[in-house]
This record gives C-alpha cells, structure tokens and sequence, in this order.
C-alpha cells in the first residue's frame, strides 16, 4: 500500500525541485519549516519525532533542502515529512504538511475487529510495521 | 401611516402616552442623530413599503415592531426604562438601483436579548416584524453582533484549525461526496459507497439532508455499515475518514440516541439539518462540544427564505448565527455548481464563517464590520453539480480551508466510485502543488489538470467525462454594489 498521509501523497513522488518550491511557498508566507520522521505510520500518531526544532530563523530554501536531506540519509527507511507552521493569531498550528520520504516497502495497516454486543463492532487500526520493535520496522 | 409622516419623536410626556395611535416615527423608533453604542446588535433591513408610506415611517415601524412596540399607544411602557428598550432606525437610505427599495439600519439595546440565545435573537429581529401589513417586503440583509453578545456563544465545538489537527490534514481543502442515490440504498449497499469513495482518496463522506431512518434504511443499519466502511477506508490508506451520520429525527431525544450511537462507533463527525431548529443546533453543538465531535450542518431549506432578493433573510446573516450558534461545517455555495449562488456574495459568507475579523466590505455584501472575538472557524462546504474540471475556479473562489464535495462527480465515474475519488483528490493536489509554486492557476488550471491527468487515467477519464459541464445561470440574490459577475 502507500500511505496517503500528507498534501501530496496522491501525486507521483515530488522531485527535489519540487520539494524546495513547496519549502520557497512556506517561507513566502512567513511560516517556519519543521522536518518529523517515523517508522510508526498509525494515522492518529500525532508525534513524529521532530528532526531538530522547528527552523524559525532558517529562511533560506536550500539551506533546509539541505537538512531534509540529511534526514532522509539518516533515515533511509522512515517516512520523513516537511511541515509548516503558521504562528498567526486564530491559526497557530501546521499551513502545510507532506511526505518527502517513504520506507521502500510499506506493508499497510490491518483492521482488527473486536465483535461486541448487538451488532457492534469495535475497530481498532494497526500498523504492521509496529509489530516489532521501534528501530526494527522497516 | 400616511404619506406625510411628521418623522419626529414627541417628547412631551403627556401627549406621547395618551391612549390612541400614534406613528412609530413620533413613538421614538426612528432617531436620526441616534449613535450606535459598541455593544448595540445592529441589523440593515431592505424595506419595501407599501404605496404611501414614506422610508422612514416604515424604517421606524420595522424598529418598533421588531423590539417593544405594539400597534397602539400603551401606558405601561412608562414602567420601563422604554428609552433604551426601543430598538433605534438611525439611517435611511434609497437602494442603488432599485426605485421603491430602502436600506434601514436599526440598533438594539443588548439588554433586549437572552446571552448565548439564537432562538431569543432571532425571535425579535426577524419574529413578527417580516408580517407587518405597512411593509409589502423585509429583507435582513446583514447584522452586526457586539463582541459582548459574541462572547456570550460558545461557537463551533471543534473550528477549522482543530478540525484539521485532528484529521491531520493541511494544505488543501477536504474532499468530500454525498451518497447517491440519496434515498433507496439498503445500509449494506450504502456503506459500499462509502468505502469505495473513501478508499479511492475521499477525506469524507456524507448522508444527504433528507436521509434520516426510512423504511428502506433504518439508521441503525446504516450506522453500522457506514463505520465498518470507514474503518476499512482508513486502515486501506492509513488516513483518517469520516462519515457524515445523520442524526436529524423528530426529537431531541431521539437526535441525542443517534449522535451517542455513533459515538459509540467511534465516528469523528455526526450531521444535522438546518430544519431541525436554532436550538436543537444550540443542543447538539454543546453535546458534540461535550463529546469531541465534528458537527456538520446541511443548509436544508435556507432557500425558501435567503434567495429571493426582497423578502427574507439573506444568507450572510444565516452564516453569522451559526457560527454563534457553533457548527463546524456549514454549506455555504460553489459558485460554479448546479445552486444559486453569485460570486461575490458566496466569498462574503466564507469571509464570515473563516476570517477573525470581517471589516466592511460591500462588494462582497458584507455592511457591518464585525470582530469575532476569538470564536472559532466554520469550515464551508462546497457542495451540488461540482466536479474536478472546475478544480482551479474552485480554489479561486473558495480557497483552501473548505470541504469541496463531489457527490454526483464521484460516484458518477465512468470507471467507479473509487476512481472517481482518486480523480477528485490527484485533481486537487495537482492544483495545489501548482498554486503554492506560483503557477496562476485561474487561466493555467486546464493544462495543470492535463498534465495530473498523464499520470492518471481516472483524472483523464473524469475530464472527458464533465469537462464542458457549467451551470451558467443568473443569480437571483445579487449584490446591489458591483454588477454580478458570471461563475466561469
């Protein structure tokens, strides 16, 4: 499967240019770029380890490329997105967020059922991928 | 009333509370002078009144009527600090355009209404007055609520930037699609096209305005379905879905059985209808304030009273109390779709429903500036006869904090729900990507959907499909300060 977490994760892959025009679009706009990485892909895992803290100061679209791809080489095989926050009063929270790197084989999510009363089922998401331990999963 | 209204308040207290009749004018409902305080809720009605009757009589009698006047003098009213009480009109002007038309702008004492009430609010500016016999039309046009009174709603439970948090979604509007055929499905077959339609890249699915618990489909059934396909959709892609579950039904109790329900299912959002009434709204944006739920309100029925240009509620005002009232989404028109809506008018009801602060803007329609005090965002939605060919007038228009949904465009694929979903979202993406690297996506938008629609043959497919699909119509709601443009 591929996860379809992030604003542009129906496109093909986005090309390094690609990337440093989305980041060029962030910091037009006055938002601080941040990069997260995981290997835990649960659509309700708010906290991504940050990589490093949100660039606030760094305003220079190649120089985070630069840290993007540090990221990436670091690891190889976790899902590593770009997010950007907006500090504005009434937003205060992410403008942007997407998937710049991917682990090369993504094994999904399975559905786990707990059968309750009546009808009722009792839904639970689970990553494959953390089946095993943090570190071990891809 | 007559033609020749001695427009002024009688000040001497003896002949002003002799029983009798008085007009509204010399009762003290028309103040020319009158200055509006910052905490006065403030209204602009359209008048049209009936031949003879001059604009401010009538102004004054709108005031009257919709505050603490009666047909007659009463004495009673000197048991009362009546001054204040008296809603004021304090200016009258000619519509532009529109010969016999009148603007009349009338403030309210705060004191006249319950805190945190849209029943209360509502009950006085638009109760008996739209009846009155010396008016042959009302419109209200738009509405200005003091901070003071905004503070004292709790507004939409969960606001566009929590919404988004929690659905970890940014960037690009949500896509939605309502389920069609709106009435017939049996609840198995319904939640087949809510899967597909969320596997296929949907961010949310919808119950139409009118699906409640039919004989076809009892909403237990549906319920039940609709969560297994939810889950399915979400564990398929690793991406948060939603289903709109319908709770509107003849009781409050019977509404409050339903939302718990599909709490118990573990669904992120319930729906209801414009219909079931301010305060069953009130109701159930405190329960899903209380229960961490996305509240999304369907619009049905606002046309029979916002469309027509000189009687009724406008919608800007509709939007304005449900943002107090606090629902999370509302539909509020495409431009480009297959319902009424001008241009410019639509933009001002989005700029209501999402900016903190809205300073007059009357090209958009909007009379009043307004402060929102820090009450949270509605998410529009976008909804009826849109589809992805339209994708760059869309954005345009709407912007990115919007639900844009795409029953007919979805569902009506040639190749099938979910690759019409997929179509919608790669549609969407493609077009963002385009906008945020400075593309001009207005006049390039055609060529960048192309481009998407290389690497994907439901996109190429869907654009074959719908690409010469417009509802080029004249808008009966237009605005009275710029000509209206046309949607494409």
């Amino acid at each position: 499967m591929k996860l379809t977490q992030g604003t542009f994760s129906f496109l093909p892959d986005l090309t390094d240019e690609q990337v440093v025009a989305q980041i060029e679009y962030c910091l037009k706009n006055g938002w601080a770029v941040s990069i997260e990485y995981t290997d835990d892909p649960h659509p309700r895992n708010s906290y991504w380890d940050m990589y490093g803290a949100p660039m606030f100061d760094l305003r220079d679209a190649a120089g985070i490329m630069g840290e993007v791809q540090s990221c990436r080489a670091t690891f190889p095989n976790c899902y590593v997105k770009v997010n950007a926050f907006d500090s504005t009063h009434g937003v205060e929270s992410l403008r942007l967020s997407f998937i710049v790197n991917r682990p090369k084989d993504e094994p999904g999510f399975a559905l786990v059922r707990e059968e309750a009363a009546g009808r009722q089922i009792r839904y639970t998401t689970r990553a494959y991928a953390t089946d095993k331990p943090e570190g071990a999963r891809y | 009333m007559g033609t020749h209204a001695e427009a002024k308040t009688i000040t001497d207290a003896a002949a002003r509370y002799r029983a009798g009749v008085l007009k509204y004018a010399q009762m003290g409902y028309w103040e020319p002078d009158y200055v509006p305080k910052d905490t006065d809720v403030l209204a602009l009605f359209r008048i049209t009144p009936q031949e003879g009757v001059d604009p401010e009589e009538a102004a004054a009698a709108v005031a009257g009527e919709s505050s603490t006047a009666t047909w007659t003098v009463v004495w009673t009213d000197r048991l009362t600090s009546c001054e204040r009480y008296r809603a004021k009109a304090y200016q009258v002007d000619p519509v532009p355009g529109s010969p016999g038309q009148y603007f009349a702008w009338i403030a309210y004492d705060l004191d006249l209404f319950e805190p945190g009430s849209i029943a209360n609010l509502t009950a006085s500016i638009i109760g008996n007055v739209f009846g009155f016999k010396p008016i042959k039309a009302l419109r209200l046009e738009d509405m200005r609520i003091p901070v003071a009174y905004v503070k004292t709603f709790d507004g939409p439970p969960t606001g566009i930037v929590v919404e988004r948090e929690r659905l970890d979604k940014f960037g690009r509007p949500l896509l939605g699609a309502t389920v069609k055929p709106k009435l017939g499905l049996s609840g198995k077959n319904y939640g087949r096209v809510v899967y597909e339609a969320l596997k296929g890249g949907l961010d949310f699915t919808k119950d139409d305005e009118n699906i409640n618990s039919q004989p076809f489909m009892h909403w237990r059934d549906r319920y039940l379905s609709c969560m297994e396909a939810v889950n399915r959709a979400q564990a398929a892609t690793g991406e948060i879905k939603g289903h709109y579950l319908n709770v509107t039904a003849g009781t409050m109790e019977d509404m409050y059985e339903r939302a718990n329900f599909a709490k118990e299912l573990g669904s992120v959002v319930v729906m209801i209808d414009l219909v079931i009434g301010y305060t069953a709204i009130q109701s159930m944006s405190k329960w899903a304030r209380k229960n961490d739920m996305i509240l999304h309100l369907h619009r049905a029925g606002h046309s029979t009273y916002t469309r027509q240009k000189t009687h009724g509620v406008s919608f800007r005002v509709i939007s304005k109390w449900m943002r107090l009232a606090g629902v999370d989404h509302i539909h509020a028109g495409t431009v480009v779709g297959k319902l009424e809506g001008d241009p410019n008018s639509v933009q001002g009801f989005y700029d209501i429903l999402r900016e903190p602060a809205n300073p007059v803007n009357l090209t958009r329609g909007i009379f009043f500036e307004q402060d929102w005090a820090g009450l949270r965002k509605v998410m529009p939605v976008a909804s009826g006869g849109i589809h992805v060919g339209q994708m760059h007038q869309l954005i345009t228009y709407l912007g990115e904090d919007s639900v844009l949904q795409f029953g007919g465009g979805t569902i009506g694929h040639p190749m099938g729900i979910a690759a019409g979903a997929t179509a919608n979202r790669v549609g969407l993406e493609a077009m963002i990507l385009a906008r945020n690297e400075g593309r001009d996506i207005w006049n390039e938008g055609p060529q960048i959907l192309e481009n998407a629609a290389r690497h994907c043959v439901p996109l190429r497919a869907a654009l074959d499909t719908w690409k010469d699909i417009t509802f080029d119509y004249a808008s009966t709601d237009t605005l009275d300060f710029v000509p209206t443009p046309t949607a494409a």
